[in-house]
């Protein structure tokens, strides 16, 4: 019974195990058509970034997070969704969906569940940001950076109890049950009083600080130090399922999207994994539904539509499936493009629905594939059967001399 | 600290609040009407049923298969001039006008099913892609259908349309059975008993049996594989296409744009609930489901919670007894 498999990992860990040899012999031109070809748009800058060693790549992703972090303030011109959109907004919308991609993917990507009503656990975390910091709540206050935690664990738990009926069964029971959550959860909100319905929350809480003539830092039309905020938070997410997919809990994901009796088989507790993606990402989901919350200062039901999730899961295959750059990438590109061209917001969802279609029937990897590398050793192991090859190439040429 | 936590929780009454008293009054409506939304869940179920039972996928895209049959039972009756109320006409041209609703309603969820099956699963078996890969698609395939309904009709249900006025009929426990209950429930059951009986007993039915047990082997005995997968998709549509006009007659104002999302995720409860793959399942399944979800909504008091009350059951049947109540697999029903 392999449920969920994803592209199998031989053929492309030789692909790019060849083309990183090329690479070694070469020079690091990494301009070949074939690898091109073979690693999806960016396929030649993945090599090349891969060829390079460890010190220039953080010099260069500092760089990139440099200029992340000014993005709001340079506002530049082709990029903006000015007039349409204000610039510092849309880009903390393009990082909450960036980071709910990421969230994603450690569910669709790594572990090769699909969840289908992610929206439900964003739904769970901003409520319980609306809940617990609202005036409009019976329940106890609290300041709202506790709640980002406390969204994650409510948001954690709920994927447990959604996980433990139906992640024992196939993927697509999973598939559905979330997909009916996703709808439910709205349903829910609207049937249960303390919920508030379509009347909801309102002055949901911000983190505190305020600017020299009064008007708070985190003010719900400023979306620069959201957007700040909400960077850094990616940015530790990332770093945090980077090591998760390096680590034992990673391997064991992967071994599971690939072939779940063959794991099963090999002593991985495929069970339990499965749970523990599953809510790690709803946490991840439950998190940025709290950030979503406090910028909007307002949660009702009418927020949290299904179609959303299929917008989610859009993003992740776009992205390009288990590749933690891709989600950011797809996540980022999936806010952004109705926001930018707003001309074409109102078919968005079906652009994106047939973008998923064909993405998934002709280039299954996404934009950005994944590399299949052995991540039973890592770049580790990665780096040595570089050298090795560069070492024969260099016996070779030593011969031939 | 704890007791100022106890007062801060809102009472038990914002939370959810079970109206005994209404479920033991209209006991019996409720048990009437149930059957007769389970007879609708049930024809929607046997279209998921057959497509695992062959492809062992769930075919997330068939509840636009079923949309765009209410659709066409919409078109079809407003262009043969119903509208809100009642038209004043004789039982044999209602019959007839009818007639022409269910049968192009059949026929758009038929070529639905096929589109679909064509477009989004058929250049994945080629591939020979993997699961994750179909039901991605499958999704997406469903939002397309979805979306470009939206485009072409907005976001707002269709105007209401009465075929006719329900005339009661007789008279059990107090409660009156009118003939659209009548209608709905006989109709169904006929159809899913010629369903039935097509699988166990026509040629075509071997085939689909003989492909959902074992693919290659039925291949190799000389089964059209890839006829027999479309002819499931098409009979799993011909049903939703029948359930489509049912439903419009049941409830006239739910043709819309997503009406079929939650309907195709209460028909697939009912499918896992009869057990999936086992075509009686799907029936039993269905009018259970649908007795269950009309004594929840009139216990907890508003029509939205047969939504959640379906899920809940699902969930449930998956953590119980995942394999449904019935529980064979369409391969392995007796021939």
């Amino acid at each position: 019974m392999s449920t969920t498999d994803g592209p199998t990992p031989l053929p492309g860990a030789k692909a790019s195990q060849a083309a990183a040899d090329r690479q070694s012999k070469k020079g690091g031109a990494g301009t070949s058509a074939d690898a091109t070809h073979k690693k999806g748009l960016f396929g030649a800058w993945s090599e090349k970034w891969q060829a390079m060693p460890r010190q220039k790549q953080w010099l260069y992703l500092i760089v990139v997070v440099l200029i992340a972090y000014a993005l709001p303030v340079i506002n530049p011109p082709i990029l903006s969704t000015e007039p349409g959109n204000d610039f510092p907004l849309a880009l903390f919308s393009m990082a909450v969906y960036a980071l709910v991609a990421v969230g994603l993917n450690i569910v669709i990507g790594y572990a090769g569940l699909l969840d289908l009503g992610y929206i439900a656990f964003f739904a769970v975390g901003s409520y319980t940001a609306a809940m617990l910091t609202s005036p409009d709540s019976p329940f106890v206050k609290i300041p709202y950076l506790w709640t980002i935690p406390l969204a994650i664990v409510v948001a954690m738990c709920v994927g447990v109890i959604l996980g433990i009926p139906t992640l024992r069964l196939r993927g697509d029971y999973l598939a559905i049950v979330t997909l009916g959550f996703g709808e439910i959860i709205r349903i829910l909100a609207t049937l249960i009083p303390a919920m508030k319905g379509q009347v909801g929350f309102q002055n949901v809480g911000r983190p505190p600080g305020e600017g020299a003539d009064g008007i708070p830092i985190f003010a719900n039309s400023n979306g620069t130090p959201w957007y700040w905020l909400t960077l850094t938070i990616l940015i530790i997410v990332l770093f945090l399922a980077g090591n998760l997919e390096r680590s034992r809990v990673g391997r064991s994901w992967i071994a599971i999207r690939e072939d779940e009796d063959a794991a099963e088989t090999m002593g991985v507790p495929t069970f339990k994994y499965k749970v523990w993606a599953f809510a790690l990402g709803a946490g991840v989901g439950g998190m940025s539904g709290a950030l979503f919350a406090g910028q909007v200062g307002f949660v009702n039901n009418q927020k949290f539509d299904i179609v959303t999730s299929i917008l989610f899961v859009a993003a992740v295959v776009l992205g390009g499936v288990g590749n933690k750059v891709g989600a950011v990438f797809g996540g980022a590109l999936v806010a952004y493009i109705p926001l930018r061209f707003t001309a074409i917001a109102e078919y968005k969802y079906l652009i994106f629905g047939i973008a998923l279609m064909l993405i998934m029937i002709y280039r299954p990897k996404g934009l950005i594939p994944a590399r299949q590398r052995l991540l039973a050793y890592g770049q580790q192991a990665y780096q040595r059967v570089r050298e090795t090859s560069a070492k024969k190439s260099a016996v070779v040429t030593e011969k031939e001399v | 600290m704890l007791s100022t936590v106890l007062t801060a929780v809102p009472a038990d009454s914002d939370w959810i609040n079970f109206d005994v008293a209404a479920l033991a009054q209209n006991f019996w409506s409720a048990t009437f009407d149930g059957l007769t939304f389970g007879a609708i869940y049930a024809l929607v179920a046997l279209g998921y049923t057959l497509v695992y039972g062959v492809l062992n996928l769930i075919n997330f895209a068939h509840s636009e298969v079923f949309i765009m049959g209410c659709y066409a039972v919409f078109f079809t009756l407003s262009f043969l001039g119903f509208g809100p109320s009642a038209p004043n006409l004789s039982f044999g041209a209602i019959l007839i006008n009818i007639i022409l609703a269910l049968i192009a309603a059949i026929v758009a969820s038929a070529v639905t099913a096929f589109l679909v099956e064509r477009l989004a699963y058929r250049p994945l078996r080629k591939r020979n892609a993997p699961r994750l890969v179909y039901l991605i698609t499958a999704i997406g395939a469903s939002f397309v259908i979805q979306y470009l309904i939206f485009l072409w009709r907005g976001p707002l249900p269709e105007p209401a349309l009465t075929m006719f006025i329900p005339t009661p009929i007789f008279e059990v426990f107090g409660t009156i059975i009118d003939s659209q209950q009548i209608v709905i429930v006989v109709a169904a059951v006929i159809m899913m008993v010629l369903v039935d009986q097509f699988i166990r007993r026509s040629r075509t039915g071997r085939g689909i049996r003989a492909v959902a047990q074992d693919p290659d082997t039925a291949t190799l005995m000389g089964v059209n594989k890839e006829k027999i997968i479309v002819t499931t998709f098409i009979i799993g549509g011909i049903l939703a296409g029948a359930a489509a006009l049912f439903y419009v007659m049941k409830i006239p104002s739910g043709v819309q744009y997503n009406g079929g999302f939650i309907l195709g995720i209460k028909a697939f409860a009912a499918a896992v609930l009869g057990g999936i793959g086992n075509v009686r399942g799907a029936l039993l399944g269905g009018l259970l489901l649908g007795l269950i979800g009309n004594y929840g909504q009139i216990l907890l008091g508003s029509s939205q919670w047969t939504d959640v009350v379906a899920f809940v059951v699902l969930v449930l049947v998956l953590l119980i007894r995942p394999q449904g109540i019935l529980g064979t697999s369409l391969g392995r029903s007796k021939a």
